[in-house]
């Protein structure tokens, strides 16, 4: 019983694989060129605010449906602290949280 | 207007007001980096049922985190959690109740350099990731913790004393965060840790959005024990999948959890009927090495399953529902669980 358990709960993890693979497969041509382009952009460009808090922010937790201005600052100075974001992307989320 | 004044017919002190009430307005008319940093409000206020084994417990819950900046380096922050749990009695007596009210972490951090935060006060122990990123129940989309939450987090979870922490290289490439920390011992009631030290070293992969970690824990009480723990993250950004997996080996037991939530928004957008809901499964396993009482891992090799399904309502409401079923040699279990949750985020005061 305990393995059929097991077995279901294996086949099911991998079942949350595949929307991710049919995702990635549909798409993989025009990310391949937008990847050599960003490669090329990065290291001159500042890091885009959008991205830096996609990928540390919303790593952890959803957005918040509303977001005043007034904490904008506090909000990432906490977010520096606990994602430890560098110098130069916590510059990049703030000017995206309060363009 | 003031500039057409001539100087000799303000005197000192009325320049000195004048000049004081043109800088005022200035920052006032300006929308300057000082209104951005008000102090803040966050947390969740939920409604649990635990339904194990066939006995349910209620649980009502506000954990509040206050957020404040203080000049252009100091930041404070603190959050509690009060909780009344209301269990059954057993043999039909009716219900009892408990509560607790007490923080889980109060700290104050100093950003040294790009590179440096100082850490001081109760503090969450940095090891997996689980205690410093998902125990806040309004982040977290299953209710329970995982098995093997115990391990590394030196018994209550929080450290007292100093944590250096940051951004050790950040490229758009690769970045590298590390944490090292030094807790003295509190028998504190509600400010309790254990003389322990360690630290965690966190490599993040943009480009795959894969982070992979490490961390070590050493607690340095009368019997001198150490933890080690590896966790794997891969979160990518193009679709709303999150897996998450965390593996800890303590001085009496091991596990590992996996855990995978996917938010339907791919269908009609996250706001739609579909798009609200997020399924999430975790699997996870423990096995007992020695016997102890204190790591609160099961006392006997056990493997549980969760199948969750989350429902995130407008306004920052969530319904949280899941099922999970354990498997020990000393029985298996049904586990029930629900709850609403309200996560709120509001400035302290009303700036400008």
């Amino acid at each position: 019983m305990k393995k059929y358990w097991i077995h279901i709960s294996l086949g099911v993890l991998l079942l949350s694989v595949i929307p991710l693979a049919s995702q990635t497969n549909g798409n993989s041509a025009p990310q391949a060129v937008d990847a050599k382009k960003q490669a090329s952009k990065a290291s001159a460009q500042a890091p885009d605010g959008n991205q830096v808090f996609l990928q540390n922010c919303a790593r952890c937790h959803t957005v918040p449906e509303t977001f005043s201005p007034r904490i904008a600052g506090t909000v990432i100075r906490h977010m520096r602290v606990r994602a430890g974001l560098s110098a130069q992307d916590e510059k990049a989320l703030l000017r995206f949280l309060n363009p | 207007m003031l500039s057409s004044f001539p100087n000799r017919q303000i005197d000192w002190p009325l320049r000195r007001i004048c000049t004081v009430l043109l800088s005022m307005s200035a920052v006032c008319i300006c929308p300057g980096v000082r209104a951005q940093n008000t102090p803040f409000f966050s947390g969740g206020v939920g409604f649990f049922t635990d339904t194990n084994g066939g006995n349910t417990k209620y649980s009502p819950s506000i954990a509040p985190v206050f957020t404040a900046p203080i000049g252009q380096h100091l930041l404070i922050e603190s959050r509690a959690t009060a909780i009344e749990v209301f269990s059954p009695k057993g043999d039909g007596q009716g219900y009892g109740h408990f509560h607790f009210v007490g923080p889980a972490f109060a700290q104050a951090d100093y950003v040294v350099n790009s590179h440096i935060t100082a850490v001081g006060g109760y503090f969450l122990t940095p090891f997996g990731t689980y205690n410093e990123r998902l125990t806040p129940f309004w982040i977290s989309p299953l209710a329970d913790s995982p098995l093997i939450y115990g391990i590394g987090t030196m018994g209550s979870g929080s450290g007292l004393g100093g944590m250096l922490r940051g951004s050790a290289i950040s490229t758009p490439r690769f970045s590298m965060n590390y944490a090292a920390y030094l807790s003295s011992g509190s028998t504190n009631f509600r400010f309790g840790s254990s003389r322990s030290t360690g630290g965690q070293l966190n490599a993040y992969f943009p480009n795959a959005q894969l982070e992979i970690g490490a961390s070590y824990g050493r607690l340095l009480e009368t019997t001198q024990t150490n933890s080690i723990g590896t966790h794997v993250w891969w979160t990518p950004t193009s679709i709303p999948l999150k897996i998450r997996s965390e593996y800890a080996h303590g001085p009496h037991s091991q596990g590992y959890w996996v855990e995978s939530d996917y938010r339907l928004s791919q269908f009609n957008g996250e706001n739609s009927l579909i798009g609200r809901l997020e399924p999430i499964f975790r699997i996870q396993q423990t096995f007992r090495n020695s016997p102890s009482s204190s790591d609160g891992l099961p006392a006997v090799d056990a493997q549980r399953v969760d199948f969750g399904l989350d429902y995130h309502l407008p306004h920052e409401v969530r319904i949280n529902t899941s099922y999970a079923r354990s498997f020990a040699s000393t029985g298996d279990v049904n586990i029930w669980e629900t709850a609403l949750i309200y996560r709120f985020l509001f400035p302290a005061w009303r700036g400008k």
